[in-house]
């Protein structure tokens, strides 16, 4: 597959200003809201290192941990499955749905079910999968993936979703009050959950300690998804583990924190085993972890407890929607993840950032993102998937600029100054930046001619 | 004292005026200022655009010509981010390692080496808009950032232009906001670079700035093009013209 231009894909964003703003204004009262409440906690600094700490032993540890889970799991009454892959994922959510002889299935949200292409693999063994997250639940009616890891429709404005619910729910286009939207949703999906004979969840965190399995959400739908049907399933990566209660607390206070500016989302469950008379099962996931926990400089991605702050605050992401990254996970934290999926389909990915190092400051987990973003610069070169034209382009410069005859000779005003620079920086591209800016205009002397006649005695020579 | 001057090649090219007060303030200061002939550029564009092989020779060129000076000042943010934190492609060289230590911002070398703070023959009344590179944020500390809501407020280039009579500043949204520029980000992501460029120049004139000034021009040439493809005439100054005297 050839790689997903981002850069295209965004400029495509930009041209409808109506979402551009809305994505931009939202996003940029999330970051606000999260300052706010870091503010509110003295030892924010202390706690992100922590929670750093926490993770970063835990990943050095993970196969003790991971059977630690498992052994509490069980002990709990949970049937634990193991997962190498999306596909070995799928097919044990798709063998247990039909061992039950059930052909519906209701999910809250998990970005894990998405990353493992879970609801097509399904819907072509002829399974309805029904997303009981609103957000969720409107990209699935779009037919779109999620656009951001915790808001999947929030690219979306009211009057979207008005329309949206209209065509698939006849319901009033004109109105497009939030409260009557959720109403909506609601009535629509109540049905559905109360009707379900399995219900699937994802995980924010797993408890070796206890076996207990954490679930954040706003809107409880993950609780009702878990809680009516006689099967909850659990889908969860390997990295969500956390050593104990005590080291979750941690975690908890930073995660809707980071988020949305919350203290805590409205619902937190920590789901322990299964009810009388129901089962319970988790499906612990590798799907490419356990190998890019092998990746020395790329490791620390797997830290992300997906609050979405990096993208919030991403300047880039703000004025590109999640979309354009043609991939699950998006914005600063999509760019050092995805290239483990697939290096070739996601090699443009690590450019679309100014390294402005925004993301690694939010980070509750100190991810050194944008130093990551760097790294995987280097990769595409090293892995060669570096457009052959940048290449060259970059080859030339080195060669002028590693030479001072040459840059002299590029430079000096007498030549035509005006091609030789952006030639250096920006290769051979400058009718790009001439397109929504002016070129700026060579001065009549460069700096080094200004000294050569202004500051040089008689006897100095500054050519080379 | 005895400092090299290195002047990044699109100031060489497009603002040489802005070297010329970088030039002249140092020697106001009393500092004895060298500027060696052979210097080209740092080698950050191509390094920044994961062309690692690429930036090799031009880093190597650049340890070379500055690698035995006790004190390199570069009027730019980002070149002096490269050299200090990201100068991995040159070849391990006793030079390599001096210049990465010895490579200072304009701004922190009057700040923290020569520790000056008043700039007496400096007068600028005006209300001034003032960017500071990423690079020079978050790169160098040069200032606090606001996502740290922890840390005490500083900017070490404001302490500076607070020496020159008349300075005042405008408060805009979104203050430490990447302007968009990001080197070749510039070109091969254009229309965000762009937008993004547009939005900071708004976000400033909210405020009207009579100037827009950076101690990184680079951020100024993409904030620059904006504004004038917008028609608007309003000045960007680096802040060492400031500092040396320039009037509006």
């Amino acid at each position: 597959m050839s790689p997903v231009n981002q850069a295209k894909n965004a400029e495509a964003f930009l041209e409808d200003t109506v979402h551009e703003e809305h994505l931009d204004k939202l996003l940029w009262t999330l970051r606000m809201r999260r300052d706010a409440a870091a503010r509110q906690v003295p030892e924010w600094e202390e706690l992100r290192t922590l929670a750093s700490e926490i993770k970063e032993h835990t990943l050095s540890n993970l196969s003790h941990y991971l059977i630690e889970f498992e052994a509490k799991a069980i002990a709990n009454g949970i049937t634990v499955h193991w997962a190498r892959d999306a596909h070995e994922h799928n097919q044990i959510v798709y063998d247990l749905l039909v061992e039950r002889q059930i052909s519906t299935l209701v999910k809250s949200k998990s970005m894990l079910t998405e990353e493992c292409e879970l609801r097509p693999f399904l819907e072509t063994r002829n399974i309805r999968v029904i997303e009981t997250d609103l957000g969720e639940r409107i990209q699935q009616l779009d037919d779109q993936p999620p656009a951001h890891i915790v808001g999947p429709a929030i690219h979306k404005t009211t009057r979207d979703v008005a329309n949206l619910f209209a065509k698939n729910y006849g319901s009033d286009p004109k109105n497009d009050d939030p409260a009557y939207l959720a109403g909506v949703m609601r009535e629509n999906t109540r049905p559905e959950i109360l009707n379900a004979h399995v219900g699937m969840t994802g995980a924010n965190f797993l408890v070796a300690e206890t076996g207990g399995i954490v679930v954040a959400t706003n809107e409880g739908n993950a609780e009702l998804s878990a809680h009516t049907p006689p099967l909850h399933v659990v889908s969860a990566g390997i990295e969500k583990l956390v050593p104990n209660m005590e080291s979750l607390a941690v975690f908890i206070r930073l995660l809707a924190r980071s988020a949305t500016g919350d203290a805590i989302t409205q619902y937190t469950s920590t789901f322990r085993g299964p009810r009388e008379g129901a089962a319970m099962h988790v499906i612990l996931v590798d799907n490419g972890r356990s190998s890019r926990l092998g990746l020395e400089r790329f490791w620390h991605s797997l830290k992300c407890i997906r609050c979405a702050a990096c993208m919030n605050t991403c300047p880039v992401y703000r004025r590109s929607g999640g979309l354009s990254y043609g991939s699950t996970y998006m914005g600063p934290i999509g760019i050092i993840m995805m290239p483990t999926f697939d290096v070739r389909r996601y090699s443009e990915l690590p450019f679309s950032s100014t390294l402005n190092g925004s993301c690694t400051n939010v980070c509750p987990v100190k991810i050194d993102i944008h130093e990551q973003i760097y790294g995987w610069r280097e990769v595409m070169e090293e892995k060669g998937q570096i457009q052959t034209v940048k290449k060259q382009a970059m080859k030339v410069a080195d060669k002028v600029l590693s030479n001072s005859a040459l840059y002299q000779i590029a430079t000096a005003t007498v030549s035509t100054a005006l091609d030789a620079l952006p030639h250096f920086a920006i290769y051979n591209k400058l009718n790009a930046w001439g397109k929504h800016r002016d070129v700026p205009e060579a001065a009549a002397e460069t700096f080094h001619e200004w000294y050569k006649n202004h500051r040089l005695k008689g006897n100095e020579v500054l050519e080379i | 004292m005895e400092i090299a001057l290195m002047i990044p090649c699109y100031i060489d090219v497009f603002y040489p005026q802005v070297g010329i007060a970088t030039l002249e303030l140092l020697e106001r200061l009393g500092v004895d200022v060298v500027y060696p002939k052979e210097q080209t550029c740092c080698g950050q564009p191509m390094a920044n655009s994961g062309c690692y092989d690429e930036a090799r020779a031009t880093e190597d060129h650049c340890a070379r010509v500055f690698g035995s000076f006790e004190y390199v000042v570069i009027p730019s943010g980002s070149c002096t981010h490269h050299i200090r934190n990201k100068f991995t492609a040159a070849a391990d060289s006793p030079e390599k390692d001096n210049l990465s230590r010895n490579t200072y911002d304009l701004v922190e070398f009057l700040h923290d080496v020569l520790k000056v703070r008043e700039f007496p023959w400096a007068t600028f009344e005006h209300r001034v808009a003032f960017h500071t590179s990423c690079s020079a944020i978050r790169g160098l500390n040069m200032t606090s950032m606001t996502e740290r809501v922890h840390d005490p407020v500083f900017s070490k280039p404001k302490a500076l232009l607070s020496g020159v009579r008349g300075v005042q500043f405008v408060d805009f949204d979104r203050v430490d906001e990447c302007c968009g520029f990001g080197g070749t980000f510039s070109v091969t992501e254009e229309a965000v670079a762009a937008k993004m460029g547009y939005d900071k120049l708004a976000s400033m004139q909210k405020a009207s700035p009579d100037c827009i000034v950076s101690s990184d021009m680079s951020c100024l040439m993409h904030l620059q093009g904006c504004a004038r493809r917008q028609r608007q005439d309003i000045p960007f100054l680096h802040v060492a013209q400031i500092l040396n005297g320039v009037s509006l």
